[in-house]
Formats: structure tokens, C-alpha cells, sequence
């Protein structure tokens, strides 16, 4: 119980000053900086999203990408400030029932993960039954569904203009708010009862079964809460770009998060968060091989569009090869750990000499 | 009298033009050891498997007792709902959470009594938290009881091969069940530990007041500790009768052994 009340108090204690930091981000850091941050915090919730179905109970499924775009719409249809709208529907007039409908970002932020929960209980109810390579492809599938409902449903979202004007949110804070509520509340949820009850299913789904673990309940469970946080990270995302569009939420981003938690690591919630800051500030920093380079006047051939691509996928076969279960596996960053390491950092090394002897 | 606790009623398993199990009729009474037995491919596990929800038999029903005066029709139920109702089992090969812990699988099989929802699990409300320490005291409870408390960290698959057998029947009696069926709990042991684990069978019967049926063929086991066995070939019910009949049975001695081809 001690040990509990200690890992809290330190938990809150880092959330506070990663709120501080974020405050001084926002006003300190250029807008671009800023922007790159923002993306790595909406990747980690849409990441650990997807790890709670697919690390946590065991269900391979590539439907993120749909239930980003229902979050990113709901944002996008109703945070629209009234009087701009008739702009942004310039070629098809908005629906009039929605027209003068407008809903605060957090509210629409709720609306959305709550919209995208219910599609995927509907979406669950038959493709749960699937397995494996047949549910990813059928979730797929649907998330494709998605997609092109919102291209072809005009008056509501646009169809293939997109919808523009979203008010920009570029805001450190607001955002790393929302990341952290969503971890602690995923966090809950995978510690409690129900998350093992995901652990068994995806460790032995007859044995659980056997078990007394409802399967149809606690794959739906799972997959709902998935798609009420990729619908908030999608939400979020459509609001820092300031503008969504169904090409946003091609079936290609979901692999996006499929790399970021098979190199956080599949089942760890930690993992996904680091997972989220290294391909998203990886892929972005590594724009520079993008750009032609010159050395003492000449210019090295491959430096050119689309070598960022080559470079990283090289490294992520290399993480792939030597780290199968990603960078975490499936343990978690703890406090008992980091405190270990203040207390002893050499204590790693030092234990393989003393096996030596 | 004494309960009925499962009864079988014309059990029939066909797959395609294969007749697995064929007319099976089995009565378990209360805090009786019942053992199934039979050569290979005779039709015990999918006997167990149609019992436990894996299955729904073609033909037949199964009726399930959980109390006196109560009787269930549980035929072609979820396995999960049968679990519920008190039905626990282990399987042949074993199935374990693999990269769990011991602790976390015991823990995961007091999943099904659990009365919060997710909600109140996820917001810690006062109801899941007080759930959830009951939960943890009766595996730490349990674990203590059966010596597996000390390797509760360790991961289930690290485990030497029979501490696991142990550890499922453990996971199994978790569930809090009334009738425990155990899929060759001697597979793969020693005669020293078969008859540890002969021991340990008797005791839980008793601890738990369980009432237990098993497939297994280990012969000195089953006939030390049953007090009926049916024997299955071919998916027919050849002989029912305690140990001692049983072992005196031709067509039982046939089906083991093989006709004798000079006589």
C-alpha cells in the first residue's frame, strides 16, 4: 500500500512539472517545435489506443484510422465558428439541421471518441468473431468504409473539400491535458480486472474462455475503448491541423500507429508513448535527408526527396531485427525502475560481473 | 439421496461422418471422483468438450445440477456462461496464460464472480477496490495453500512441467467451482509424483468439497482414487462400474490390450 501512495504522489508530482514544461513550451518554443510536440502527444493516444487491442487483448485490427476520422469530423463539423461556415460549403450548402449547430472543442472531443465507440460496437459485432489476419483485413475494410461514407455524406462533412476554418490548436497545454487524462484513464482500465481479463484473452483465448471470461463482451470492451481514444486523438489531430479531409485518414496512417506500437513495444502503455515520440519526431527530423546536400561544392546524388523514407525504414528493421518485442515488450516503464537506477545506474552493467565470477 | 450434480442424456459428438462420441450417458453424483478412461482417440476430451460449452453435441443434452433441487440445461451454452455456473476444468495440453505470472493467473480466474463494471473498475470506486482486495486475499489464500505462493512472480511458462499441471488446477479452483474436470492431470508425471498428485486430488475434493471428473490413464491413480469409471472405445460407452469391476471387464481388458489371436 506504501509502495502505492508513493508511485501516486510521484506520478502526480511528474505530471505537474510535465505541465509546467508544457507551459513553457508554449510560450517559449517556436510554432513549429511546438506543432511536432503536439503531434507526438495526439500519436501516443491514437497509439495506445490501437495497443489496447491489439498489445492488450491479443486482437490484430487496422481500423484506427476510421475512428480517427469520426473524432476529426465531429471537430470539424460542429467547432466551426457559425459564420464561416457558408464559406467552407461553398459548393454544397451544410445540412441546415447542422448549420447552426456549434459544440466547444471538448465537448465535440467527448462526442467524437463517444460516436466512434459505437461504430466499432457495431462494426464488432460481427468481425469480433474473426481472427487474426482476417480480422486486421476486415477492420480494414471497414475503416475504408468509413472513410468513403464521409467523402460521400456532402452536406454533412464536405465530401472530398474537406472541412477548413477549424479554429487552430496549436496549444501545448490543451493538448498534453487531454494525453494525460487518456493515459491515466487507459492505465485504469488495463490495471483493473477487465485489462487482465484482455491479457488472458490474448494469451490463450480458449483457456480464458474456459475461464469464465466472456469473449464477444471483453473483445467488444476492448475494441470500443480503442475507438472512443482514436476518435478523441483523431478529434485532437483534425484540430492541430486546422482543417480535415478523407485523405487525412487514409488506411496508409494506421500503420503510422501499428509502427509505433510495435516499436513501443505490443501490451505496454509505456512503450506506446515512446514509440509515439520516436517515429513522429524521428520522421520529422529526419526531413534533413530530404534536402539536397552539398559537400565542398558537391552534391551528394542521394540526398534527395524521399531518402527520409529509405533511412528510416532501414532503422526500423534494424530495431525489428535486434529488439523483436520493441523497446519495451511488454513491461512498463515503473518507478520502482527509475528509482533503481537513480539509486544504483551502474547496477545494470554490474550484475553480468558478478555472474561472471 | 445424494444430488446429482451432472448428468449426460444420449451425449452424441458426429464430425462430418465421424462418430466421436456416441450415446454417452454419465451420472456424477456429489463428492464423487468419476473417471474416464479409454485408448486413444476414444472420445474423452470431446466428451469433456461437449460438457464444458467447447462443443455442442450433436445429439442428447447435458443437465447440470448446481444446488439441490436446481437443474440446468447447460447443452450447447457458452464455455464462459458454464464456467459461471461452476464448472471448472483443466486441459490436456496445458493451457496456461503463458507470459503471466503465477499470481496474475490465479487472479485472472476470479474474474467471472467480479459484479462492477468496467467503469467502476477503471474510476476505482469503493465496490471494485473492496472486490478486488477480497480477490487478491483469496489467491494469496490459495497460492499459500498449495506452495505455489513462493514462485508467484515468476512466469507460468518458466515453471517446471508438473508445477504447472499444479498451477492449473489451482487457476481452476479459483473459478470457486462445484465440479472440477480434469483433462489427464498425470500426464507426462513419474509414479512418485502421480501419486502426489493422487494425494493432492483427494485433498482439494475434500478442501473444496468438489465433486471431480477426470480423463486419465495412468491406471494406478485412476484405480486408486475413482469411485466409478466409464470407459469409452470408439466412442461407445463399453463398461461403467468401480475400480475393482472394471478391472475384471473383458471388453475392457479387449480394447486395451487386443483380442488374443490364438484363442
Amino acid at each position: 500500500m506504501n509502495k502505492d501512495k508513493r508511485n501516486i504522489m510521484l506520478t502526480l508530482v511528474a505530471l505537474v512539472v510535465l505541465f509546467g514544461v508544457a507551459c513553457f513550451a508554449q510560450t517559449e518554443i517556436d510554432s513549429y517545435v511546438r506543432r511536432i510536440i503536439n503531434l507526438c502527444l495526439i500519436y501516443a493516444i491514437i497509439g495506445l489506443s490501437m495497443n489496447i487491442t491489439n498489445g492488450f487483448a491479443g486482437q490484430f485490427s487496422l481500423g484506427q484510422a476510421g475512428f480517427m476520422a469520426i473524432g476529426a469530423y465531429m471537430v470539424g463539423i460542429f467547432t466551426v465558428p457559425v459564420n464561416l461556415r457558408a464559406d467552407v460549403f461553398y459548393a454544397t450548402p451544410m445540412h441546415p439541421w447542422l448549420v447552426n449547430i456549434y459544440i466547444p472543442l471538448w465537448l465535440a472531443l467527448i462526442l467524437g471518441g463517444v460516436l466512434a465507440a459505437v461504430v466499432a460496437g457495431l462494426i464488432g459485432t460481427p468481425v469480433l468473431r474473426l481472427r487474426g489476419d482476417y480480422l486486421a483485413i476486415a477492420t480494414l475494410g471497414f475503416s475504408e468504409i468509413i472513410r468513403i461514407v464521409i467523402t460521400n455524406a456532402t452536406s454533412i462533412t464536405n465530401g472530398a473539400l474537406g472541412i477548413k476554418n477549424i479554429p487552430p490548436l496549436n496549444d501545448v497545454r490543451y493538448i498534453f491535458l487531454v494525453t494525460a487524462i487518456s493515459y491515466i484513464i487507459i492505465t485504469l482500465l488495463l490495471n483493473s480486472s477487465y485489462g487482465r481479463a484482455f491479457k488472458a484473452i490474448r494469451e490463450d483465448e480458449i483457456a480464458a474462455e474456459a475461464m469464465g471470461i466472456g469473449l464477444f463482451y471483453h473483445k467488444n470492451l476492448a475494441f470500443m475503448v480503442s475507438a472512443f481514444f482514436a476518435g478523441i486523438g483523431g478529434g485532437l489531430y483534425g484540430a492541430l491541423l486546422g482543417t480535415v479531409d478523407p485523405k487525412n485518414f487514409l488506411f496508409t496512417i494506421t500503420y503510422n500507429f501499428l509502427l509505433i506500437i510495435v516499436l513501443g513495444g505490443m501490451g505496454s502503455i509505456t512503450g506506446s508513448m515512446f514509440g509515439a515520440i520516436i517515429v513522429t519526431a524521428g520522421l520529422e527530423y529526419l526531413r534533413l535527408f530530404d534536402e539536397p546536400l552539398e559537400i565542398m561544392g558537391v552534391a551528394i546524388p542521394l540526398f534527395r526527396p524521399g531518402l527520409r523514407m529509405v533511412v528510416f525504414s532501414i532503422l526500423l528493421m534494424i530495431c525489428v531485427l535486434f529488439w523483436r518485442h520493441g523497446i519495451m515488450g511488454t513491461n512498463e516503464l515503473t518507478w520502482e525502475k527509475i528509482l533503481n537506477f537513480v539509486k544504483h545506474p551502474l547496477a545494470g552493467f554490474r550484475k553480468k560481473g558478478v555472474q561472471g565470477k | 439421496m445424494i444430488r446429482t450434480v451432472l448428468r449426460t442424456e444420449h451425449v452424441t459428438m458426429q464430425f462430418g461422418g465421424v462418430i466421436a462420441v456416441n450415446d454417452l450417458n454419465i451420472v456424477v453424483k456429489e463428492h464423487e471422483i468419476i473417471a474416464l478412461i479409454g485408448p486413444n482417440g476414444a472420445g474423452k476430451t470431446t466428451a469433456f468438450n461437449d460438457i464444458t460449452g467447447v462443443y455442442t453435441p450433436t445429439k442428447g443434452r447435458v443437465i447440470y445440477s448446481p444446488a439441490e433441487g436446481s437443474e440446468a440445461d447447460i447443452t450447447g451454452k457458452k464455455p464462459s456462461d458454464i464456467a459461471k455456473m461452476g464448472i471448472a476444468r483443466t486441459f490436456q495440453n496445458i493451457r496456461l496464460f503463458k507470459d503471466l505470472s503465477v499470481y496474475e493467473n490465479v487472479l485472472i480466474a476470479k474474474h467471472l464472480h467480479l459484479k462492477s463494471s468496467f467503469v467502476a473498475a477503471t474510476l476505482r470506486l469503493p465496490g471494485y477496490k473492496k472486490e478486488e482486495e477480497a480477490m487478491r486475499a483469496d489467491v494469496e489464500r490459495l497460492l499459500k495453500e498449495v506452495n505455489l505462493w513462493d514462485v508467484r512472480n515468476e512466469k507460468a511458462s518458466s515453471l517446471p512441467y508438473g508445477k504447472q499441471r499444479y498451477l492449473e488446477i489451482v487457476r481452476a479452483l479459483a473459478t470457486k467451482p462445484q465440479l472440477l474436470l480434469l483433462d489427464e492431470p498425470a500426464a507426462g508425471m513419474n509414479p512418485k509424483e502421480t501419486s502426489e498428485l493422487t494425494d493432492f486430488i483427494r485433498q482439494i475434493r475434500d478442501r473444496f468439497n468438489l465433486t471431480i471428473f477426470m480423463i486419465e490413464h495412468h491406471m494406478d491413480l485412476v484405480m486408486e482414487i475413482s469411485d466409478r469409471i466409464y470407459v469409452l472405445d470408439f466412442g461407445n460407452t463399453i463398461a461403467t462400474g468401480n475400480p475393482t469391476e472394471i478391472q475384471n471387464n473383458e471388453r475392457v481388458i479387449k480394447a486395451y490390450l487386443g483380442e488374443d489371436e490364438d484363442a
